[in-house]
């Protein structure tokens, strides 16, 4: 059984609490101990919020330290810089191309960063930018930009894809998991030419 | 440790865990006031059926109510985060005294790094303080199971317990073997006993020799037990640690050997001892203060701790290694990007109001909740802030200290439920003592900062049931207060005429402003306008941009961007609505002297 680590970036609205809640879920069900770590409350009011998930035959401590998450799946292009750093050498960069200003942009008084791909890339060996609203605009539900952000991701985690739509099953309410099965297939889409699993 | 099967394992996070183990200890009453990060247990025990779970409008209350329940001979529950202990610590130190009949469990949810709290205070004090025992698990499984124990031992030495969490056990999720419930065996009733349950100092001076004959064979408890357990490892190195910290020891020194306190009071002194005895060099591992590691050092021990560990802020397993063997791992230093700090929603109806603050230069003495985030730029409409409640009597007594220096400009800033919390006794000082501040109540139908929890004020019980809503014009004129005022603060014209008159008032006012919270999906259902700027019309002023709303952004010009767009080359951009983030809430468009940003048509 692998071990992994997964850290997940976004920005507080953008659901990524649901995503990390699908992730987990899928690892249980697939007999791996795991562990996952957030914050509530203010943190989550437009702010940069974070999840930690780590798996394998046993999890201590809920929280990933810097350098060792093999995957970091951000759910706003510039969050991916700011968490890079969690990033082991030989990890794996899934990134949202959308963009959504910080205050101090709203305000014009810093830019929103134009070297962000280059940036990432010279910090991480695999980089993959992904266009996640537009698929979740094209299925009319642009909250299921979290789902095909996890569909993205899942090429590089140890589980089949049926275990993220057995997540999906297990943890959506019915009149929503369509859509989200749906947005999960497409974000799959969006990197299935990439080889697989990592 | 074997894998775990998925047959008989779920995941959840230690507060839904806490809920289960209530719950299955056959838990009868549970109230709370939310608070990060422990609001989640009652909204989860709240789900079981036969259970009764209630907000109270504070944690003083809270606690009141689990000490009848528990007198009336059932299991009952009070959670709060842990500023909410320090409100609630009256009941709970004379509880300490009077024991329980059905078992009673309060829990303390502290908040190490103050990812949503405004200070890091460690509630292990209160369980020494209050003479009463605590438990501290150190993940989502042992949130259940100390839980369930918390009941039984509560009831068989007759005491109430303290649980603690933190924020990563509160929201960490792991997995847990759930049971079914169990029938607790005191029966529910009044079993009279006068000197037990009233505290007058002749019963009262009894009890306190029994508390400190209950400590006495608690400490036994805790050597005895296995709620503490030595983990054997390597004698170089021997760690006393607890809670969420002992994940990362045994993440950072997996060969260590390791106290693992379940208790983190009293102490195991004989285990503490024995287990210095058996290691060359003793370290505590703990988060915030010093509370094992005084122990420690008290029963004589040689010992490091916070010269190691940081005493401000949270642990990880790097931290730990970091600290005990004094190498620093290969940096990962963050990349610089701009910040990105919470902010008010699109829509959010505080913003209308603290825009009008800051242009009338007032003096704003704030309060807890969502508004609180009006103190950063480019609102920075708010000067003072401590804890629940307290905006209203420190905007009194910031009034009392200037006197005509200060007329016509203090306002306190409350929101609905924290006035309700403890916001009304400070009005009362108000009109008792003659001041003239002007109190502004947000009223955004909820408690929003914690997640949208029902309040005495919202008309519906935490189940959303129908109750009786509380109506604060009514409530603030029987205090006394002979003007009070409800504005919407979208329309900030009116909400600037209305305040300005109020605050030069030689009176108390009330303003109560009534919109809802953009979250709320009554809120989100309802039809509005999206907003969008006339690129055209823009010219680049950021009158609008001074709201800070996450949905209008800054679109920069070069000198040649400028050109292009047939704008004056001294234009450093213009502004753009995103029409995913816009809520429609109206309060821009009146800002813009150029009416640039108009109705989108659809």
């Amino acid at each position: 059984m692998q071990s992994g680590n997964i850290f997940l970036a976004g920005v507080g609205g953008q659901g990524t609490l649901l995503a990390s809640e699908l992730l987990s879920e899928a690892f249980l069900l697939s007999g791996y101990d795991v562990k996952k770590s957030e914050v509530h409350g203010m943190a989550q009011r437009g702010g940069a919020v974070t999840t930690h998930i780590r798996f394998g035959p046993k999890v201590y401590s809920p929280l990933i330290e810097p350098g060792s998450a093999g995957l970091l799946i951000a759910f706003e292009k510039m969050e991916a810089l700011r968490f890079v750093h969690y990033l082991s050498p030989d990890g794996v960069v899934i990134a949202n191309t959308q963009e959504i200003q910080p205050p101090s942009v709203l305000r014009g008084l810093e830019l929103y960063p134009g070297d962000i791909e280059t940036r990432l890339r010279a910090a991480a060996g695999r980089v993959f930018l992904v266009d996640a609203l537009s698929s979740a605009l094209a299925l009319k539900e642009v909250r299921a930009v979290n789902v095909v952000m996890v569909g993205a991701a899942s090429h590089f985690l140890p589980l089949p894809a049926q275990a993220y739509e057995d997540a999906l099953k297990l943890r959506l309410p019915a009149k929503i998991l369509d859509v989200n099965v749906a947005a999960f297939r497409a974000g799959r889409e969006l990197l299935a030419s990439t080889g697989g699993v990592a | 440790m074997s894998v775990p099967t998925k047959e008989t394992l779920v995941l959840l996070s230690g507060n839904e865990a806490i809920a289960r183990g209530a719950f299955e200890a056959g838990v009868k009453v549970a109230s709370a006031y939310p608070g990060t990060p422990s609001t989640e247990i009652l909204e989860n025990f709240a789900k079981y059926e036969g259970v009764y779970a209630e907000w109270a409008p504070n944690e003083k209350v809270s606690v009141e109510v689990a000490i009848g329940a528990s007198m009336a001979g059932v299991r009952a529950l009070s959670t709060m985060k842990h500023v909410g202990v320090n409100v609630a610590a009256d009941p709970i130190f004379t509880a300490s005294y009077t024991g329980v009949r059905g078992g009673l469990v309060i829990v303390a949810a502290d908040d190490p790094e103050m990812h949503s709290s405004q200070n890091e205070q460690d509630s292990r004090h209160y369980a020494v303080a209050a003479k009463i025992p605590m438990l501290e698990p150190s993940d989502s499984a042992e949130a259940r199971e100390f839980t369930l124990l918390a009941y039984d031992l509560s009831e068989k030495y007759d005491t109430p317990f303290f649980l603690r969490s933190t924020t990563r056990i509160a929201h960490a999720k792991g997995a847990v073997r759930i049971g079914d419930p169990v029938v607790p065996p005191v029966e529910p009733g009044i079993v009279r006993d006068a000197a037990k349950w009233v505290m007058l100092p002749v019963n009262a001076r009894r009890r306190h020799v029994l508390v400190e004959e209950r400590t006495r064979a608690l400490v036994e408890y805790a050597e005895t037990s296995g709620i503490n357990r030595i983990e054997p490892g390597s004698r170089a190195l021997g760690i006393v640690t607890s809670g969420v910290s002992y994940q990362y020891v045994k993440e950072a020194f997996p060969e260590a050997s390791v106290l693992k306190l379940g208790m983190a009071w009293p102490m195991p002194e004989k285990m503490i001892l024995d287990f210095a005895a058996g290691v060359d060099r003793l370290v505590v591992v703990e988060e915030l203060d010093p509370h094992i590691e005084t122990h420690v050092k008290a029963l004589g021990l040689k010992a490091q701790g916070k010269e190691l560990i940081p005493i401000c802020g949270e642990l990880d397993p790097r931290i730990v290694r970091e600290g005990i063997t004094g190498e620093r791992g290969s940096a990962h230093s963050p990349e610089r990007v701009p910040n990105r700090p919470p902010n008010l929603c699109p829509g959010c109806p505080h913003r209308g109001l603290f825009f009008v603050l800051n242009k009338l230069k007032a003096i704003v003495s704030g309060d807890i909740g969502c508004y609180t985030l009006a103190a950063l730029p480019p609102l920075s409409a708010m000067d003072l802030c401590v804890c629940m409640g307290a905006s209203v009597g420190a905007a009194h007594g910031i009034e009392k200290a200037l006197g005509k220096g200060a007329h016509g400009q203090v306002v306190a800033v409350i929101g609905d439920s924290t006035f309700l919390h403890s916001g009304i006794t400070g009005l009362i000082d108000i009109v008792y003592n003659r001041g003239n501040s002007t109190v502004i109540i947000l009223d955004n139908g909820i408690t929003a900062m914690t997640g949208a929890q029902e309040n005495p004020s919202t008309g519906k019980t935490l189940q959303g049931k129908p109750t009786h809503r509380i109506d604060f014009v009514a409530l603030c004129r029987a205090i006394g207060v002979a003007h009070v005022y409800p504005v919407d603060p979208h329309d900030m014209e009116a909400t600037e005429v209305v305040l300005k008159r109020e605050m030069a008032r030689e009176a108390p006012s009330v303003v109560i402003t009534q919109a809802l919270c953009a979250l709320l999906p009554e809120h989100r259902r309802a039809e509005r306008p999206v907003y969008e700027v006339s690129p055209a019309a823009c010219v680049g002023c950021k009158a609008c941009s001074k709201l800070g709303c996450p949905a209008i952004e800054w679109v920069p010009y070069t000198p040649e961007d400028a050109a292009l767009a047939g704008k004056k080359p001294a234009q450093k951009g213009v502004t753009r609505i995103n029409p995913l983030l816009c809520d429609g809430c109206g309060q821009c468009p009146p800002l813009c002297k150029f009416n640039a940003i108009l109705r989108k048509s659809q």
